[in-house]
């Protein structure tokens, strides 16, 4: 190809990209910024301030429960993968044949259900007029019914299941490629059952761990209908709040204000997650 | 923990009650749901009260409606499909130019704009939704504010439910046709051209048919993720509401079978698809 012909193809490939990543996620995320710095004075008067932000740290309702929100989805995230690892290693390294493509598919089964569809479940099963709780008033267990939904244990489960198949996923792919001498070797040299997993099989699987991790942690965050839909009264999530300003009160500049703390939050932390364990975006993601 | 390390029978019958705990966990909420879209009850909740077809046929004359009569609903179901099928269209073949893009040109700044393209996947759902919001929506007041000039496309509703998911599942489907391009041999496309075929001949009839199998599985994802997407989808959606924000606008009203009944729908449809993909890209040899 020549020079010009080759320059030309070039643009015509980057110019839908650039259209894509310019329109939909730069210029919008520029200007939520730039409108959560703006102040209404009155209706059709603006002026630039960082009032939304001071109604952040001081109504302590909004920092609770940011920081209720970023702590329960670490802990979700923690647990995720803490479920996920053995049945991960056993899709990996110890079923065989038939039985690893089914049990891989079954983990993949619930999420051609949506997340309404899922949480919808888990409500059938936990509620006061809920499975759960007539099966525990038929053992003879409960005298009544027992409500086991709208608490935080409640969106844990429900959380923790919506994140599942993001952590066993990669971590079936980074256990698959792993060499097993290397875990004999660990054997071989007297590690314990706790020291080939620290020393050998844990910083193997880091890729997939911390892709995993960072999917999880950022699905959990951001996740609006699980929390509010199995979470109590008191436990709000802070995407609940972001919907609220927007489409209940029409206040877009405390609602972008908010969304862009949401934002630095998450990626402060999965900045963090990269930093700590040496990884990189496009190692984990790409 | 390996096949050829030995482990005791104590610790083996442990992992295999983790393993059956686990798949029951996995399987229980949505076997629930699917067995009440048959209770001939009006509350998704037991005794079992004998099977029944109602939440799909009944035509609300005895007091229920079943989903195919259910005119809200059927609506619902159908902007989720036009969606899709936009989204579908648009990602893909954003997808199709971003692939080649990253994987057959060389340019400067290349690392940096890859890292971009992976950007949405770290922005939590409902912040990509705000964003748009903000942007669109908000110079579509400016507009007519300023001008009295109304730009109906940029207020909410189905064109910016449209953006706002073609913003991230474009991510998605890079990623999977990348994939694919990678393990393409270039020398099958210097053949064509040897044999004097035209660029974008050889494009058509040599690259394109081998990217195919990817650009289905893409495809098929593209739909399923848009179909089920609530977060984005949420915040940008005017008076035509998607089924997933109608499910959710029902159920907090109350739940009922007809819900479960759309649930069930809505695996068995996205299992269909899921299968049919996965059929495909096993019968042709990679």
């Amino acid at each position: 190809m020549s020079p010009s012909a080759g320059r030309l193809s070039l643009w015509l490939l980057l110019t839908p990209f650039l259209l894509w990543i310019v329109l939909l996620v730069l210029v919008p995320h520029l200007q939520m910024l730039r409108v959560s710095f703006q102040v209404r004075e009155s209706w059709d008067t603006l002026a630039w301030g960082v009032e939304q932000y001071q109604n952040f740290f001081t109504e302590s309702y909004y920092w609770r429960t940011f920081v209720r929100t970023g702590v329960m989805s670490l802990l979700t995230t923690f647990l995720t993968l803490i479920v996920a690892f053995p049945i991960a290693w056993y899709i990996a390294r110890l079923a065989r044949g038939r039985a690893r493509g089914f049990l891989f598919l079954a983990c993949l089964i619930p999420f051609w259900a949506s997340e309404l569809v899922r949480t919808y479940g888990w409500m059938i099963l936990l509620r006061e007029s809920g499975l759960f709780s007539a099966w525990l008033q038929a053992l003879g267990w409960a005298d009544g019914p027992v409500e086991m939904l709208y608490n935080d244990v409640a969106v844990i489960i429900g959380l923790v299941y919506n994140g599942l198949l993001f952590m066993v996923v990669p971590l079936v792919t980074t256990l698959d490629g792993m060499d097993e001498n290397l875990v004999e070797a660990g054997y071989d040299l007297g590690g314990s059952h706790a020291t080939v997993l620290r020393e050998v099989v844990v910083p193997w699987a880091m890729p997939g761990i911390v892709s995993g991790c960072i999917v999880v942690f950022m699905l959990t965050l951001g996740s609006y209908l699980t929390p509010i839909l199995m979470g109590g009264k008191d436990s709000a999530w802070f995407t609940q709040q972001i919907f609220t300003q927007f489409i209940t009160r029409f206040n877009w500049e405390q609602g972008a204000a908010l969304g862009v703390l949401l934002l630095v939050l998450s990626s402060l932390i999965v900045w963090l997650g990269l930093k700590l364990t040496g990884q990189s975006l496009r190692k984990v993601l790409g | 923990m390996i096949r050829s390390v030995p482990r005791s029978r104590w610790f083996d019958g442990l992992y295999l009650a983790y393993l059956v705990a686990f798949f029951v966990y996995l399987a229980l909420p949505l076997l629930v749901t699917g067995v009440f879209a048959f209770n001939d009850a009006p509350f998704p909740s037991l005794p079992w009260k004998g099977f029944t077809l109602d939440w799909y046929l009944a035509d609300g004359s005895a007091g229920r409606t079943g989903l195919f009569h259910d005119d809200g609903l059927l609506a619902a179901l159908w902007t989720s499909v036009r969606v899709a099928f936009w989204v579908t269209v648009v990602s893909v073949a954003l997808g199709c130019v971003n692939a080649v893009l990253f994987e057959r040109l060389q340019f400067r700044g290349k690392e940096f704009l890859y890292v971009l393209m992976l950007l949405p996947l770290v922005i939590p759902g409902v912040i990509l939704g705000v964003s748009i919001l903000v942007f669109y929506s908000g110079m579509a007041n400016d507009v007519s504010r300023a001008w009295g000039i109304e730009l109906d496309v940029f207020r909410p509703g189905m064109p910016l439910v449209v953006m706002g998911q073609v913003t991230f599942i474009t991510t998605l489907s890079t990623l999977v046709i990348a994939a694919r391009l990678r393990k393409f041999d270039p020398q099958l496309e210097e053949a064509a051209l040897n044999l004097g075929a035209t660029p974008l001949v050889a494009w058509f009839t040599v690259t394109l048919p081998w990217l195919l199998p990817s650009v289905f599985g893409a495809a098929a994802m593209a739909f399923l993720m848009s179909f089920e997407n609530f977060n984005t989808t949420v915040m940008l959606t005017g008076s035509d509401t998607p089924l997933t924000v109608a499910l959710f606008n029902r159920l907090r009203e109350g739940s009922t079978p007809v819900l479960n009944a759309v649930a069930l729908l809505l695996m068995v449809g996205s299992a269909l698809l899921a299968m049919v993909v996965m059929g495909r890209s096993e019968s042709r040899p990679s």
